[in-house]
């Protein structure tokens, strides 16, 4: 039992009203007048070429035309997050199919688009690369001559020279030793392909450069803080300053990493500084939203396991080959997260992990919801079932048997925080009826179980950091100004919750609107399931802040020690004088009388901040050792029940468990609509998306009709989402992150119940019914059966 | 140009279109009835959703020329005096998470229910599986819709 008030409670969205009457704005619903201006782009056709020349002076000379920009234009512009390896417009070289080459601004979208089309670029094309096999060759094609000469951040490290962006080694133990110690030794090839976000709002940008040369951009980000310092870094030859750029970000229709970071948003950006005093908006059709945001990267790992017939993982082997696109300047951070972290959680003495991000000429990869976690969870965790059935034992026993615990060594030396992993196993299990044999539901289908582990740390830089601003009103209402993203997950909610236990005001008396980054605080971006951790240390030490202003100006008012007062029911209350009762919305804007007819105080405004001050990134290059670069990771398990039609191989899941490790559940509601959504868009990755590229890069499905993500049809008949709650130290009311989390066992644990239902292993994402079909009479013929 | 005239939420509004434009961006952006949204312009996502003499339709796959004499109802027409059961329904199943799918989403499901006030749960999915949503898994939506056919059995 706790005794919190507001924390645990299922208190209903603050935003909700908005959002279901149509009220909620999002950036497409701002208006700007009719002075607005419409940009669209010229792009690439080709996955890898030479830009010749541009002759724009046809496209100009249409109707309703303002305005035509090459990448001459705008020379010596690039950007990135990590590693500054994008451009606003191509300059002399186009490196996927899709890349912008030049923009068109016009009157009206259709007047841009039009004049886009009439723009004519002289391209000499060259050889392109879309294999990370291939492009790891010594004598092909090279997808970034000047990699060497790239700005990145030091935990980087790129082979200049080749299509190595990055490399993150980890060496933990003696790996020879380890597999020497085993009794048995197993191996696998894994293949992850591309995945798209698929949010259903797409991006958009308008930006307004005014005459007074203050630039502001709208746009659907989960990034404001971010996007506000690259378009100021980025823009700064142009004379800008931070002081000078403002980003204004209203509701965003759907993120899952997609909106994080900058993508199409500095062009619009950009394009605004050279049309003073008119604002520019740039929307991206369905099309581009797939193919020139970020795509999730592709994967092909390569594993080896050691294991002792008593069920000790002794070692791994884990080689991960990514392919990271055109430009990694934020993919190549997953890169990284992935080579500290692709142990899984499990307790393995000796490790090595390479973790390679390979430039390809298809699009940009990117962050995408579960940050690669899911990618190498497939290969890993179906490893895992196989070293489990090599030495005869129960695939959950083995898995609990070498879960990690509180303080075990991770594979960069740090030590593993408090967490519930095994009770997580121990209920899924449980609800699943692990053990438990199911009939099917007709003769030719057959039921499997899949069981499968899952870990994600945030992958952030040591100091990234969250604010809150905390501001009472006259009637003892509050605002809570912070610069966290509601992207869906509730965020707002969960911030007033907080900020309500601390100054029992309840939750739909709290005000908390999305940012603007002249009014609100400063947030790192709205990644890697930290807000609850982060902003809601920082919110709760803004309303701390404030409790501790209030309890001093009333000591200095009415002479009552502070340490006798505390909050109750939006009253401040003695603990020495039952009789006291001071309503907060009598003193918090006007200050409190004194017996002279003065006043004490003023407006209340709390301030908190948050920064893991002992995170560091700085390790041996060579062997990963000696940094913190992981706050602390969130686990979990699931199970799911699958039927599948031995003829078809089309699959049915009747049931899916998944138990994740929240610390404290500030809104268990909102845990487990994250649960419930994740799995879906999990499963989809596993059983329906499929990214098609043609032998020219061009990707061959960018649409709803050919890229299949479910509809209300495609969905399990029964999730179970389980709250599991070890607190995290130092989070606020133990709280940690599950957002990105719920995605992560998807395609592990329809894999392990393919195996068990039908005795075939697939490795290849997705695991479509077609392959399904296709591995069953590949089987059935090497038996000798028919089907 | 040629001028249509038509009801738009119970008003009656007439303006000039060019015979290509599509209703959608007649009703967002020269009218300013914001709640249909475009996700993909060709008729597969159906945040564009809006009642067209009270049959639901992808106002991204109509043009504004063919509503001319005719009825046209967005969210804002259905909600005009408040949130209504269904609205109220997705708030207390948490049938959103960002929202932008929510306005197409209920218009879908209010003819839905209007048309068969008691759907059965396969009667749903098919009538909201036009409508896509990235977010909630759709158990939420359906089980808001569900709330109010069992309501009317009660």
């Amino acid at each position: 039992m706790s005794d919190y008030r507001f924390i645990g409670a299922p208190v209903e969205r603050l935003e909700g009203r908005e959002k279901v009457s149509g009220a909620a704005q999002f950036v497409d619903d701002v208006e700007f007048g009719p002075n607005v201006h419409y940009a669209w782009v010229v792009e690439s056709p080709h996955a890898h070429a030479l830009i010749r020349g541009i002759d724009t002076s046809h496209a100009q000379g249409m109707p309703g035309v303002v305005a035509v920009f090459t990448g001459k234009d705008f020379a010596g512009l690039h950007f990135g997050l990590y590693m500054k390896d994008r451009f606003v417009l191509a300059a002399d070289r186009v490196r996927f199919v899709g890349e912008q080459v030049a923009v068109v601004v016009a009157r009206s979208p259709a007047a841009a688009q039009a004049a886009a089309a009439a723009v004519w670029v002289d391209y000499e094309p060259l050889p392109a690369v879309f294999d990370q096999m291939e492009a790891l060759k010594d004598d092909g094609v090279r997808v970034h001559p000047e990699l060497g000469n790239y700005e990145h951040v030091p935990w980087f490290f790129p082979k200049a020279g080749t299509n190595i962006a990055h490399w993150r080694k980890i060496r933990r133990g003696d790996a020879a030793q380890g597999f020497a110690d085993a009794d048995v030794v197993v191996d696998g090839v894994f293949t992850v392909p591309r995945y798209a976000h698929c949010a259903i709002e797409p991006h958009g940008a308008v930006a307004l450069f005014d005459q007074s040369g203050r630039l502001t951009v709208w746009t659907a980000s989960q990034s404001p803080h971010t996007q506000r310092n690259l378009f100021a870094e980025t823009l700064a030859p142009l004379g800008l300053t931070h002081h000078d750029v403002r980003v204004i970000t209203p509701y965003v229709g759907g993120g899952f990493g997609g909106k994080a970071g900058v993508t199409m948003e500095i062009l619009a950006a950009t394009l605004a500084t050279k049309l003073r005093g008119k604002p520019v908006k740039l929307c991206w059709s369905r099309e581009q939203e797939f193919y020139n945001t970020y795509q999730r990267l592709g994967l092909r790992s390569e594993l080896r396991m050691g294991v002792k017939r008593d069920g000790a993982i002794t070692a791994l082997s884990h080689t991960l080959y990514w392919d990271a696109g055109a430009y990694v300047e934020y993919g190549a951070n997953v890169v990284n997260a992935v080579g500290l972290s692709a142990t899984g959680p499990y307790r393995i003495p000796h490790v090595v992990i390479d973790s390679l991000c390979i430039y390809t000429n298809l699009p940009p990869g990117g962050p995408y919801r579960g940050f690669g976690y899911s990618e190498f969870l497939f290969g890993l965790e179906s490893m895992v079932d196989k070293a489990s059935h090599a030495i005869g034992m129960d695939p959950v026993a083995f898995r609990r048997h070498n879960a990690i615990r509180e303080g075990d060594v991770l594979a960069y030396g740090a030590s593993m925080n408090p967490n519930g992993l095994l009770e997580a196993i121990d209920r899924v299990a449980e609800e699943i009826k692990w053990g438990e044999k199911e009939p099917p539901s007709s003769s030719t289908a057959l039921v499997g179980k899949g069981f499968s582990l899952l870990w994600k740390a945030p992958a952030m830089p040591p100091n990234a950091s969250s604010t809150a601003f905390l501001k009472f009103n006259e009637d003892g209402s509050i605002n809570i100004l912070i610069s966290a993203m509601e992207i869906g997950q509730g965020v707002l909610t969960a911030m007033a919750q907080i900020a309500a236990e601390v100054l029992t005001v309840p939750p739909h008396k709290i005000r908390v609107e999305t940012p603007d980054t002249d009014r609100n605080p400063y947030e790192w971006q709205t990644v890697a399931s930290h807000i609850t951790w982060s902003t809601g240390n920082a919110v709760r030490r803004a309303a701390l802040d404030a409790r501790e202003q209030i309890f001093a100006v009333a000591e200095r008012a009415l002479h009552i020690p502070q340490e006798s007062l505390y909050l109750e029911d939006e009253t401040l209350k003695c603990r020495t004088r039952p009789d006291f009762c001071l309503a907060l919305r009598s003193f918090v804007i006007s200050g409190i009388q004194t017996e002279d007819g003065t006043y004490r105080g003023g407006p209340i405004v709390g301030r908190g901040m948050f920064m893991p001050e002992y995170a560091s990134a700085v390790s041996d290059p060579e062997t990963g050792q000696g940094g913190h670069p992981n706050v602390h990771y969130t686990v979990g398990a699931a199970a799911l029940t699958l039927e599948v039609d031995r003829q078809t191989g089309k699959m049915r899941v009747r049931k899916v468990v998944e138990a994740l490790d929240a610390g404290k559940a500030i809104n268990p509601r909102m845990v487990k609509a994250q649960i419930e959504g994740g799995l879906v868009q999990g499963l989809a990755t596993v059983l329906y998306e499929d990214m098609r590229f043609d032998e020219h890069g061009r990707l061959a499905n960018p649409n709803f009709t050919d890229y299949k993500i479910p509809t209300a049809m495609d969905i399990p008949d029964e999730i179970v989402p389980i709250i599991v709650e070890v607190p995290q130290p130092d989070g606020p009311f133990g709280a940690r992150g599950i957002g990105e989390h719920p995605m992560l066992p998807a395609a592990p644990m329809v894999a392990n119940a393919l195996e068990d239902a039908l005795g075939v292993r697939l490795t290849s994402m997705p695991l479509t019914a077609e392959k399904v079909a296709l591995a069953v009479m590949e089987k059935e013929a090497r038996h000798g059966q028919t089907a | 140009m040629t001028t249509i005239t038509f009801m738009l939420n119970g008003e009656r509004r007439s303006i000039a279109v060019e015979p290509w434009e599509i209703l959608l961006d007649v009703v967002r952006d020269r009218l300013g009835i914001k709640s249909p949204k475009a996700g993909c312009n060709r008729g597969d996502c159906g945040t564009c959703t809006v009642l067209l003499d009270g049959r639901s339709v992808r106002s991204c796959l109509i043009l504004a020329v063919e509503v001319d004499g005719h009825e046209i109802t967005t969210l804002e027409g259905i909600a005009a005096d408040g949130l209504t059961a269904l609205q109220e329904a997705f708030l207390a199943n948490d049938s959103f998470q960002c929202g932008f799918c929510a306005p197409g989403m209920i218009v879908t499901a209010t003819e839905l229910l209007r048309d068969t006030p008691h759907p059965t749960e396969g009667q749903i999915k098919e009538a909201l599986a036009g409508n896509l949503c990235r977010c909630t898994g759709y158990r939420p939506i359906i089980e808001a819709v569900q709330s109010l056919g069992r309501r009317c059995h009660e």
